[in-house]
């Protein structure tokens, strides 16, 4: 039939036509076949970030091309990586945190290696000693901020712990993220969690659900609608005064304004920080292994420690790093925040996320 | 027909079964026990239960509020009328953050609802089914509205001669013409709102949850494979079904129509009624679409110090950090990205429509169905089905680019042939018997016959494809991809920080994002179609 032989023809000129368009309107970057060893290729999550010049310098360095592949929220990206083990996407993957360490530690998705300059690292951040599966890269910690004007308009103390969270001065002024699907959202009921221990953090809850805390699907949500002391909250005529974020938020707020203000417009109540560190390893299949410990290395040397935190808005984990002026300036130190074993976040994650939906959403 | 079912196997089913299978596979047994596990939970039978009555009330609401706009469009002819489509059709391309955004202005604390009269929508289901109807008006507007517009309004009128009441007429001329592309509106309508995310997630508040949500939870976030996959099974059937339903009541409707050019059929309006309703029509898309876009501009506009371009100059530095271009670089990516897609959903699309206006039967309603099924299923599903599957040569296409719009052109199809078929049957077969009779072969005959009379709805098609891959957020998230963002992405990402220029930027790149899908879609409105358009 002379019609199938024309959509046949058809098909292929459309095909030819298809590489055409990918080879000419195709990106820089075509897929990297891996099998080239003068390139490495990280994976990583939305959020990561570094300046140009540091990574050229790098290439520049270590004679290898860095592809980034972006693979989602922190949460997809780490999944997406333990689905595609035997065959990945790249030879290093960043950004696993310590909500989701143990989940990538027992599926086998990093092989050993101890990178270079892991003795600079601070004691506090080194897990996995025996087996170095995992290298620290960085370290930020969740926690409320609240909106300086607000408390002074009302010659209020803003609130500095859990506790306080729940007395009635701060009624109805609380806005937090969904634990279920938002990582500052998971990271709040893990530091109520490690505060108030297994049996107490749900007696905790249902005090702040008393107390008015009102709960948005995200963190975007939270902080650029319902909180009053961001800009876009502004904006949005926000009314809650209080919203969980981090704790390099206020540096942030002073970065991106015009002109930059003397002093941030939010502050932080150390008293409610969960840390969360994120951690990078070489992945088990790598096809190019030594471009991979090359890089490994690379993420934790001073250039990347001292350009990390302008770009990601994370602290260091090197104990000599230098932390940029913006961050001494308007940055708090969180002394003592509430931290919590890898592994007993695993084994409870799931079952705590499902007692809070019930207990704060229904 | 070959390409599109080799298109669909290798890009749809082969990654949704793929993934599905490892879910329901554990050492090598099939552990369809799962099935009745999941489905036996509460939780998981209130969430489906909410999915489908939501799904069903936003496609009622928008047919009820779009159905009276489709006639406007198709039938008035009034200054700026293109232009109004256009804009119309902005709001599908919206990523929903921002969307979002703007109905809780509207909507929301200090909106404009609560100025007036103290009503707040946000986190109650008006909310949802409100932003679903903004999302989708266009949807109705332009597939019913294409036909609508073509229609011999002739027919009507004899109707009128020979004594029928108008409403009568109506109803028995023109009504059963257009249920076809009714039905094909609703169906695309209830689809987008069944698998609705963003929307629910951000207007209802997390007390609402979706089956799409839920299996995002599953998949992405607890990697608990089993249940996400007898989730998506659940989303298949239940999908199933509605498909079913649509090819039940469409069959033995589509019949031939006589079509006339459309710019001969609109006038303007004329009367108290006709005026009326074309009020109506226009304070309603002044109402629930424009007002909600204003609000974007406006906060884009709002700088630092009084109103200005202030985050529209920081967008073409790279200063800013958030990404190692200037953000206004996404512009280009997303153009390219949706002209890729574009392409290949006309051309698989066209094709499809093509072989199922030519042959009828069991099989052919069932490849009609399949089309239609990447509309109902969830984004990250196929994202990691992709993971899987694409990774080894000769498909190993897991970091390529071209992944991205293939991906979009998954759920561009779907609009290609629904907005196509109808006009396509409706074509007179004699036509084209007359041709073959003359001695034109079927590519001639087709191109002779059915394109002038497709062109319109090629370009609608065309229109839509483009609009989806522009709005497109799912499947670029879902696919490991170098850095170079997309509008959407671009977008999201800055919103994720702190930060007033940040803030700024995302609402001035919105509104770019809003400039580039209006005009792009006014230039294909414009396209006069002399030069053929394109190998087919």
């Amino acid at each position: 039939m002379s019609t199938t032989k024309k959509i046949t023809v058809t098909a292929v000129a459309v095909a030819l036509g298809l590489v055409a368009l990918s080879a000419c309107g195709g990106s820089s970057d075509s897929g990297d076949k891996g099998d080239d060893a003068k390139s490495v290729t990280l994976v990583s999550h939305d959020s990561f970030n570094v300046s140009k010049d540091v990574l050229k310098a790098f290439e520049k360095s270590s004679g290898y091309k860095v592809n980034v592949l972006k693979d989602g929220d922190a949460g997809a990206a780490v999944n997406k990586a333990i689905l595609s083990k035997d065959n990945p996407q790249g030879d290093v993957f960043f950004g696993v945190d310590n909500t989701l360490l143990s989940r990538a530690l027992d599926n086998g998705l990093f092989q050993s290696y101890e990178a270079k300059g892991s003795d600079q690292i601070a004691s506090q951040f080194r897990v996995d000693q025996g087996k170095h599966r995992v290298t620290p890269v960085d370290s930020g910690d969740i926690c409320v901020n609240y909106d300086k004007k607000y408390f002074a308009d009302k010659k209020l103390a803003p609130p500095k712990s859990f506790a306080d969270l729940t007395k009635p001065a701060y009624k109805d002024l609380l806005v937090t993220e969904n634990a279920s699907t938002s990582s500052p959202g998971l990271g709040f009921l893990l530091g109520t969690a490690a505060q108030y221990g297994d049996d107490g953090w749900q007696g905790y809850w249902k005090k702040l659900k008393d107390n008015g805390v009102k709960v948005v699907d995200g963190w975007e949500q939270a902080y650029n609608e319902e909180f009053s002391g961001s800009a876009g909250g502004k904006k949005a005529k926000g009314d809650r005064p209080l919203v969980v974020s981090y704790a390099s938020s206020p540096p942030v707020e002073v970065l991106y304004a015009k002109p930059q203000p003397e002093e941030a417009p939010t502050g932080v109540a150390t008293g409610t920080c969960f840390r969360q560190v994120e951690y990078a390893g070489l992945l088990s299949n790598a096809k190019n292994e030594k471009g991979g410990k090359a890089l490994l290395d690379f993420l934790i040397s001073d250039k990347f420690q001292n350009d990390m935190p302008l770009n990601m808005f994370v602290n260091p984990v090197r104990e000599k790093a230098e932390l940029p002026e913006l961050f001494v300036e308007h940055g708090v130190k969180v002394d003592n925040p509430e931290t919590m074993d890898p592994k007993k976040i695993a084994d409870n994650r799931e079952q705590w996320v499902k007692s809070w939906t019930s207990l704060v959403l229904k | 027909m070959a390409v599109p079912v080799a298109f669909f196997a290798v890009f749809f089913a082969y990654p949704v079964a793929a993934i599905v299978a490892r879910g329901l596979k554990v050492g090598g047994q099939w552990q369809f026990g799962r099935i009745a596990d999941v489905v036996g939970q509460s939780d998981v039978r209130h969430v489906l239960w909410f999915t489908t009555w939501q799904a069903l009330a936003s496609t009622a609401l928008t047919l009820l509020i779009a159905l009276p706009g489709a006639y406007v469009f198709a039938r008035f002819e009034f200054r700026g009328k293109q232009v109004l489509r256009a804009v119309a059709t902005v709001p599908f391309v919206l990523p929903t953050v921002v969307v979002g955004t703007a109905f809780l202005a509207l909507l929301g604390r200090g909106g404009l609802l609560d100025d007036m009269w103290g009503v707040r929508l946000d986190t109650t289901v008006w909310a949802i089914l409100l932003a679903h109807v903004f999302f989708n008006y266009a949807v109705v507007v332009r597939t019913v509205g294409g036909l609508w517009s073509q229609l011999d309004p002739r027919q009507e009128e004899a109707a009128r001669m020979l004594g029928a009441s108008r409403w009568t007429a109506w109803r028995t001329v023109t009504l059963p013409a257009l249920g076809p592309a009714v039905a094909a509106a609703a169906l695309m309508v209830f689809l987008f709102t069944f698998t609705s995310f963003g929307v629910v997630q951000i207007l209802g508040g997390p007390a609402y949850s979706t089956l799409e949500v839920e299996i995002y939870r599953q998949t992405a976030q607890l990697l608990d494979l089993p249940t996400a996959a007898v989730l998506t099974i659940v989303q298949f059937a239940a999908v199933g079904v509605i498909l079913a339903v649509h090819a039940w009541t469409v069959r033995r409707r589509e019949t031939a129509l006589r079509l006339v050019d459309a710019s001969a059929v609109a006038r303007r309006p004329r009367g108290v009624g006709q005026w009326s309703l074309f009020g109506g029509v226009l304070l309603t898309v002044a109402v629930l679409i424009l007002l909600p876009l204003g609000v974007l501009i406006e906060r884009s506009l709002s700088g630092p110090d009084g109103y200005g371009f202030t985050y529209y100059r920081e967008l073409t530095s790279a200063e800013g950090g958030a990404f190692l271009v200037p953000p206004i670089e996404a512009v280009w990516n997303s153009l390219q990205y949706a002209l890729a897609a574009t392409a290949i959903a006309l051309v698989i699309g066209g094709l499809a429509a093509a072989a199922l206006t030519r042959k009828a039967g069991r099989l052919v309603r069932g490849f009609d169905a399949l089309l239609m099924l990447p509309l109902g299923v969830s984004a990250v599903t196929v994202g990691f089905g992709f993971l899987i599957t694409l990774d080894k040569p000769p498909l190993d296409l897991r970091s390529t680019w071209i992944l991205v719009p293939l991906a979009q052109a998954l759920v561009g199809v779907p609009f290609v042939v629904r907005t196509m078929l109808p006009v396509l049957r409706a074509v007179d077969g004699r036509l084209r018997e007359a041709a073959a009779v003359l001695g034109a072969s079927p590519m001639r005959a087709w191109r002779e016959v059915d394109l002038p009379m497709v062109r319109r709805a090629l370009l609608i098609a065309a229109g839509f494809a483009f609009a989806v891959s522009l709005g497109e957020f799912g499947a670029t998230v879902f696919i490991a991809r170098p850095d170079n963002p997309t509008l959407p992405v671009a977008v999201a990402r800055l919103l994720g920080r702190a930060g007033e220029l940040n803030y700024g930027q995302a609402m001035a790149l919105s509104t770019i994002l809003m400039v580039v899908c209006a005009v792009s879609l006014l230039l294909l409105e414009r396209l006069r179609t002399d030069r053929t358009t394109g190998e087919f």
